[in-house]
């Protein structure tokens, strides 16, 4: 049996969510009886409700019959999952070397001057949450970024500059 | 019907490198010119040609063939339907005939043959490109006859192990078991590399023919393809194509009518570069830690879920197809030494024409560097190439001369790698990268032995000390280097030393300058 919650599902920058349990558990039991579950199930929590908060971890371990250091110890494993809620937009920035040969750490630097906010930070109006990330695939066209699910190559400072802009609706 | 058949096709690519520079916005733009000007228009989405200097490249079916025109963005739509670009007419952006654009025509593509021709999403138009030739071929063999032509192509691992697929493939084929399993090592986190991500955005059907084959010739039933989650657009293009092939039976129950079954699946990573390590993608596929095993058993024998499990990389699994459809003896016809076939190669970083050059072994750095990729984007001149991706070393402008086979590379204390090639110009710092080599290790290290989840640490420490004006550490680097590269578990505690000790080696000169701490 589903719940239909959609309209509860916090996508912005909630400080104290409460989270919805009983969608947690619905999204556990659609895809628990896939062979090592875990991380299918993980990467639909954290599409839902934007972060794996720290109180679904004992749900998770219950129903995939595992302890809740395992379940705590594979999210903190992984970069991808996030135990907290983030920004409004989540800006990554590759750092890797075919992008720091072509001026990826200007970028970085300027962005983190920008935001306010050094890596795995929020800009302090909750609008931006800037993440490293080793590698976008876009190698012959650094420096890249990601704003959200959008690809952008060669970004200069200008252009990091307009990109933002364009996602706070300013123009 | 009339206004289709009048219609002009134009190609503008779905290549996630395209989308990241305006593909998308070209297309509409296209579209709505079409509409306005009242032209009937068919646009296909493609794969990239990989002359991504060039992207967004839009290409124009005429009677001649496909004419190109890049660099082109929403803004240049107009122009170039002033310019009649539909017939082919002259506009600044036009680059003739894209099939004798010299990067291209000097290539031999056979594993992206289909690669920027073809729509990647229509059935058909793999059809009709020889798709699929290679699994009806293999339908038609005995299982033993498949890893025999396997073997005798010589193909080796893709993803720079370069091990010879078709012994893997053996050993699980003669590994007794109720299940067993194909995985797709599809977490290409290698920077400068790209080839995974562009076989399966732009001809994902290859690779689930060339997985489809290796279920036959091993006895397996379920596969995995395990992409990391950075590739958003490859794990979209790899469903859609999974549940085209699933409904016209090229997947599932009975494969095309015979008694053969293969069941496909992707896993999306979740950002962890040791998932590339097999043995740690095998962990994160059962849902654990991306954890390295001891090996052995190796995964042939005790794989995925303890079963028998065919674990290969992505151009590798993409080779098998034409490998089958043309032989062994054609596949090895390519190549030289105990390197045969053909090498996606990567040409990325400070490069002037980046992108994808697909190439027999035993094409030189140089021959890649300045006749493909026309020396740096930033005009200075090359100072150091890293080849083989964040574990591979640092080379000189004074070993260019090496030919790209596996054997030739080692000889220079290089690796090939996954064939990706990072391209530096002299404002490089030597020190930094070496420094940048161990802080990734520290930051993406399993955990699991020492060598690598302390010595990364402790090198990113040393190298600062050196730089800072201790000239006595780099013993202690060395030292701890020789620790990692015998103690490590895998590769990436072990090779980490290479990019460290190469910059060191060829480049001493930049270490000690005391700059070092304010740029980190």
């Amino acid at each position: 049996m589903k719940m239909q919650i959609e309209a509860s599902v916090p996508q912005a920058v909630p400080s104290d969510p409460s989270v919805d349990l009983n969608q947690v558990r619905s999204i556990i039991q659609e895809f628990k009886m896939l062979p090592g579950a875990m991380l299918p199930v993980l990467h639909a929590i954290q599409d839902a409700l934007g972060y794996v908060p720290p109180s679904v971890v004992p749900l998770i371990a219950d129903e995939l019959n595992l302890s809740r250091a395992e379940v705590h110890g594979v999210i903190s494993f992984y970069h991808h999952f996030r135990q907290q809620p983030a920004g409004r937009h989540i800006v990554q920035i590759c750092r890797a070397e075919a992008c720091q040969a072509v001026g990826a750490d200007a970028l970085v630097a300027h962005a983190k001057a920008a935001l306010g906010c050094d890596f795995h930070g929020t800009s302090s109006d909750g609008q931006f949450t800037l993440e490293p990330v080793y590698c976008l695939g876009q190698c012959a066209c650094g420096p890249n970024m990601q704003i959200d699910d959008d690809l952008h190559a060669r970004v200069s400072s200008d252009k990091f500059n307009r990109l933002l802009r364009a996602k706070r609706g300013v123009q | 019907m009339n206004a289709l058949d009048t219609a002009v096709t134009i190609y503008v690519p779905r290549d996630s490198t395209a989308l990241a520079l305006g593909a998308d916005q070209v297309a509409a733009a296209i579209v709505q010119q079409a509409a306005q000007r009242g032209i009937s228009i068919k646009l296909v989405r493609n794969g990239s040609r990989g002359m991504f200097w060039l992207e967004p490249l839009v290409e124009v079916a005429t009677a001649a063939g496909r004419i190109a025109y890049g660099p082109v963005e929403a803004d240049d739509v107009a122009a170039l339907f002033d310019a009649g670009f539909l017939s082919g007419g002259q506009h600044g952006s036009a680059l003739g005939l894209v099939e004798e654009i010299p990067y291209l025509k000097q290539q031999e593509r056979l594993t992206f043959a289909r690669v920027g021709i073809t729509d990647p999403l229509s059935l058909p138009d793999y059809l009709a490109h020889e798709g699929y030739a290679g699994l009806r071929r293999a339908l038609t063999m005995p299982s033993a006859a498949l890893v025999q032509e396997v073997l005798d192509s010589g193909l080796r691992g893709r993803g720079g192990a370069a091990f010879p697929t078709g012994i893997k493939w053996k050993t699980v084929a003669a590994t007794v078991a109720a299940q067993k399993y194909i995985v797709c090592n599809a977490d290409e986190g290698d920077s400068g590399t790209f080839s995974d991500r562009m076989v399966m955005e732009d001809d994902p059907f290859m690779l689930i023919e060339g997985m489809t084959i290796a279920a036959l010739a091993v006895g397996a039933t379920r596969g995995y393809i395990y992409v990391r989650s950075e590739y958003p657009h490859a794990i979209a293009a790899l469903n859609h194509a999974i549940a085209t092939a699933n409904s016209a039976n090229y997947l599932g129950d009975n494969i095309l009518g015979s008694a053969s079954s293969f069941y496909l699946e992707v896993r999306k990573g979740a950002g962890a570069y040791i998932c590339g390590e097999e043995t740690a993608l095998l962990e994160s596929l059962e849902g654990k830690r991306g954890v390295v095993r001891a090996k052995p058993p190796l995964p042939a024998i005790e794989g995925l879920f303890g079963q028998p499990t065919v674990i290969n990389n992505v151009i590798s699994l993409a080779s098998v197809p034409i490998i089958l459809a043309r032989g062994a003896a054609f596949y090895k016809n390519y190549g030289m030494g105990r390197s045969l076939g053909t090498l996606p190669m990567q040409l990325a970083g400070n490069i002037r024409r980046g992108g994808l050059v697909e190439k027999a072994f035993g094409v030189t750095l140089r021959e890649l560097l300045q006749d493909f990729g026309g020396g740096t984007a930033s005009g200075k001149p090359i100072r150091a190439v890293q080849v083989g991706g964040p574990l591979g070393p640092y080379l000189p402008p004074s070993l260019f001369d090496t030919k790209l086979d596996y054997e030739a590379m080692a000889a220079v204390g290089g690796m090939l790698g996954h064939g990706g090639i990072v391209v530096f110009d002299d404002s490089v710092d030597m020190a930094k990268q070496a420094r940048y080599a161990m802080e990734f290790c520290a930051v993406e290290s399993c955990g699991k032995c020492t060598p690598c989840r302390i010595g990364s640490t402790r090198g990113v420490e040393v190298i600062d000390k050196i730089v800072a004006g201790q000239p006595q550490q780099i013993k202690l680097l060395r030292d701890l280097c020789d620790t990692m590269v015998n103690g490590s578990l895998c590769a990436m505690g072990s090779m980490t030393p290479l990019p460290v000790l190469s910059a060191l080696d060829h480049f001493p000169e930049d270490f000690g300058k005391g700059e070092l701490g304010q740029a980190a």
